[in-house]
């Protein structure tokens, strides 16, 4: 079964994200690495970029496929998860902690009514 | 209750996929084992051990009869009448352009009955081109096309595969190669030998770069060697593999792929497999254009391809450029990955003659990035 932390908020698209006061990390979800398989590739987005919602913002490839990852909220991203690229293997082993890809400020807080719930996500992932 | 909406074919192994934690993915119309574990782990268990695939989703013909020799060779390019009955061989089914309809292994089990494997994706296709071509071979001809009902098939594949065998049918042919054991069969040798009360078809045959057999049966039997195998092969450290790993192997012994590296717009000698069209056999589908370009020459050729940069994996479809020709992409790449074995990006694709030589400098578009390529020599990775 794949892991989803209750204080967690997620997305369809297989994100989730942990909100911190005005600051929001994002990674993918145990279920989504799990589904990619090894992480061969990772590109991330720099710092200062400014990124609407649901904007395709990471992109990250197993031997089989790329897969976009988009961004929750929009804001600009404060800081990338640089140590990641090397080694790829903690978005499979430690999804939710070393294996986070950005942070970013958040600038419009109505957005986190969007995100799911670990009991939603929970609902889509099981079909 | 169980849900199967596109109404998916499920080959005999499907339960053994389930409770081995399959994940599983529609490939041409089947319920397919994509991986079990993960991707690297089964490559790498192939590569250094063995691994153990279901390929019962392939079509599995048999064309018999009197003229059946003479039908497949006007309908193949390779020249089925040098096989002599326990023996196989590579073969393309081409149209009247010299485009590929499919790719194929052909198998004479006894004289006028051979066996012919296909791609999942094309056995319709295949099935409807063959009764097409014998239309125009003769009607009256004593030639029977048949597709094998309730027909199993598994691959084990690897180094080890041999010990395997040695252990599973230890026992002298009855029909085809006359060997003592199936250990005994050269590559491109197939022979029956009974399991139980029924005979299975054993061939040294695989797609993967390795040592290895194919067995082909009736689904009774295949599901029961299934579990026999990983019985035996568990001191050899077999595990099962599915189609991710199945892909990563082929691209790294350039094998082609149909619909990556072969289609109707492409042809063997393009695709770089002139090796298996028989030019000396006489009339066959397609002889014209292939004959036309083996003295002129073709315009494109399949080429294999390695990163000399850290980029993202490169992946089919995306372009192929080279400094020598600014204005446009030199071609397209039609199979890449990350190379579990090598840790690099490779990729086969078609690039134009003029820059398809061994050692080229090439650039991978991807997404709007280029990264530096080199033309590799065929194929990356070749068994020791």
């Amino acid at each position: 079964m794949s892991k989803i932390p209750e204080e967690l908020k997620y997305t369809k698209t297989h994100e989730w994200v942990k909100i911190d006061g005005e600051i929001a990390t994002i990674g993918i979800t145990d279920h989504a690495q799990h589904e990619l398989s090894d992480v061969v590739f990772l590109e991330l987005p720099n710092k200062g970029r400014q990124v609407n919602a649901g904007e395709a913002c990471a992109v990250v490839e197993s031997h089989k496929t790329a897969s976009d990852v988009y961004s929750p909220l929009s804001g600009e991203v404060v800081d990338s998860n640089l140590e990641l690229l090397n080694d790829l293997s903690l978005i499979n082993t430690d999804p939710y902690g070393k294996g986070w890809f950005f942070k970013r400020k958040i600038s419009n807080h109505k957005e986190i009514e969007n995100l799911l719930s670990a009991k939603d996500y929970k609902k889509i992932i099981n079909g | 209750m169980e849900i199967n909406p596109k109404q998916l074919k499920r080959t005999p192994l499907y339960q053994k996929h389930i409770e081995l934690g399959a994940k599983l993915v529609d490939f041409a119309g089947w319920e397919m084992p994509v991986q079990y574990t993960t991707l690297l782990d089964e490559h790498l268990a192939v590569r250094s051990n063995v691994g153990i695939f279901d390929i019962s989703h392939m079509g599995q013909l048999i064309v018999s009869g009197k003229e059946s020799m003479q039908f497949l060779n006007y309908a193949l390019t390779n020249d089925v009448s040098k096989l002599s009955p326990g023996e196989a061989q590579y073969s393309l089914m081409c149209n009247k352009k010299g485009g590929v309809i499919d790719d194929l292994y052909v198998y004479c089990l006894k004289k006028n009955r051979y066996l012919i494997i296909v791609n999942a994706s094309r056995t319709e296709t295949d099935i409807s081109h063959l009764f097409q071509v014998l239309e125009v071979f003769g009607k009256d001809k004593d030639v029977h096309i048949d597709l094998t009902q309730n027909s199993a098939a598994v691959a084990i594949q690897g180094k080890n595969a041999v010990k395997i065998i040695e252990l599973l049918l230890n026992q002298p042919s009855i029909d085809g190669a006359p060997v003592k054991s199936p250990a005994e069969l050269k590559k491109n040798q197939i022979a029956a030998f009974l399991s139980d009360k029924d005979h299975v078809w054993v061939s040294r045959t695989g797609y993967t770069g390795e040592d290895g057999f194919e067995l082909f049966a009736t689904s009774l039997i295949i599901i029961d060697l299934w579990d026999k195998i990983f019985e035996i092969g568990k001191q050899f450290g077999i595990k099962p593999a599915g189609l991710g790993a199945r892909d990563t192997l082929r691209l790294e012994a350039c094998y082609p792929l149909y619909g990556h590296e072969l289609d109707e717009n492409s042809t063997p000698l393009e695709a770089g497999l002139g090796f298996f069209v028989a030019f000396d056999k006489g009339e066959f589908i397609g002889r014209d254009v292939l004959f036309k370009q083996k003295t002129e020459g073709v315009n494109k050729r399949c080429i294999a391809f390695k990163m000399l940069q850290k980029s993202p994996p490169p992946r089919q479809g995306y372009p192929i450029w080279n400094c020598a020709v600014e204005t446009n992409p030199v071609g397209i790449v039609t199979s890449g990955t990350h190379s579990p074995t090598f840790n690099i990006g490779i990729g086969m694709g078609y690039v134009r003659t003029e820059v398809s030589a061994v050692g080229t400098e090439l650039e991978i578009d991807i997404r709007g990035n280029r990264y530096k390529a080199e033309i590799v020599k065929k194929p990356f990775y070749k068994k020791q």
